[in-house]
């Protein structure tokens, strides 16, 4: 529901990320990160991010999502997994001791500049 | 050219909310951030627990809403310094950011304040994506709402440290099973404190209050 709010920082990141030396730079693609567990839809936000880059140097660029999946690991018997569903509980010992190790992300990874 | 940029998008935010739990921290504040959907009976709740916790524990509460002042004025009964935050000025949006926090703390006396109790956004999923600089966070879940909303906004249960399941006295009237609520809720996260309470009776404030004091008292102690 906050997608406008976050492509807007995307692009703000974006255009700041612009290498002071190449002024004319024209965007042609952002790569984000997102967790399968972030509040943000990824529709949502490509929407956003199409409207909100009109009049900017990303124009016509394309936003790249990577989503990241929710994985854990148990505390108290050490192992990995990836989280499916809606529980977060050791597939193994059962143990719901547990830490996230990815899927919340929401990181702007890189931006790609046209040669 | 593929220029490497690895920043956070919410790292203005993250930074205006370190900004705030510093001021809070030195202020000695505690601060509560309390969410859930709407009409789960936040505000309600929370008229009762300021009756509850003052005179001993002092007071102060930043409510957001989308619009209107309905909430800040039932609130401001209690005594409490009331501070209401519509955020329609900030383009209506859906939780409550860091630096709006920060804006209507300034307008509080911190000195004279131990926990600032800050009523976000009627909404189960953007408010868990923003750290305003709280020090917990709980969310309230209403027995007219499905049983299963944990399980549909596990980041918001997971982020939290404790959960309320309010409006109890109503259960009599309906087919909600309470059991399962609490168990979509450990299936998230297995050690949540889960408080069954009634805004309106006022059953079952004894363990949450008893609950928050612990949890306020304990950041005193820490900082001391
Ligand atoms: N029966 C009953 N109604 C409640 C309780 N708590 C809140 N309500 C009612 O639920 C509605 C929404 O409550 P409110 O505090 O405004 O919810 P908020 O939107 O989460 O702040 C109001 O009509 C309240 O009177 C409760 O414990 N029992
Ligand atoms: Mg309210
Ligand atoms: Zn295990």
């Amino acid at each position: 529901m906050h997608e406008m709010g976050i492509a807007a920082q995307v692009v703000q990141i974006a255009v700041d990320s612009i290498p002071a030396d190449m002024p004319k730079a024209r965007v042609q693609q952002v790569n984000l990160k997102v967790g399968k567990l972030a509040a943000v839809v990824p529709q949502s936000l490509l929407f956003c991010y199409d409207i909100i880059t009109r009049d900017t140097p990303l124009a016509g660029s394309r936003l790249h999502i990577e989503e990241v999946p929710v994985t854990a690991r148990c505390n108290d018997c050490g192992r990995d997994w990836t989280v499916e569903g809606p529980v977060f509980r050791c597939p193994d010992c059962d143990s719901g001791s547990i830490q996230l190790t990815s899927g919340q992300e929401l990181e702007i990874i890189s931006i790609e500049i046209e040669d | 050219m593929e220029v490497k940029v690895v920043r956070k998008i919410l790292d203005v935010n993250d930074a205006m909310a370190a900004q705030n739990r510093n001021a809070f921290g030195k202020q000695g504040v505690f601060v509560l951030n309390v969410m859930s959907s709407p009409g789960s009976g936040k505000t309600a709740l929370l008229e009762r627990t300021l009756s509850q916790l003052s005179p001993e524990i002092r007071c102060a509460v930043i409510v957001g809403d989308v619009a209107t002042s309905h909430d800040a004025d039932r609130l401001a009964k209690s005594g409490a310094p009331v501070v209401q935050v519509n955020t329609d000025a900030f383009g209506g949006d859906c939780h409550l950011a860091a630096h709006v926090i920060g804006a209507a703390a300034s307008d509080l006396d911190l000195s004279a304040i131990d926990l600032l109790i800050v009523e976000n956004v009627g909404n189960l999923v953007c408010p868990a994506e923003f750290d305003i600089g709280e020090d917990a966070r709980v969310v309230v879940l209403s027995v007219t709402e499905g049983e299963d909303k944990p399980v549909k906004y596990p980041l918001m249960f997971r982020v939290c440290d404790a959960a309320l399941l309010n409006k109890i006295d109503l259960l009599p009237h309906l087919d909600y099973d309470i059991a399962a609520a609490r168990g979509y809720i450990r299936q998230i996260k297995s050690d949540m404190p889960i408080f069954d309470v009634s805004a309106k009776t006022g059953e079952g404030f004894d363990a949450w209050i008893k609950w928050l004091k612990k949890t306020v008292a304990a950041k005193s102690t820490a900082a001391a």
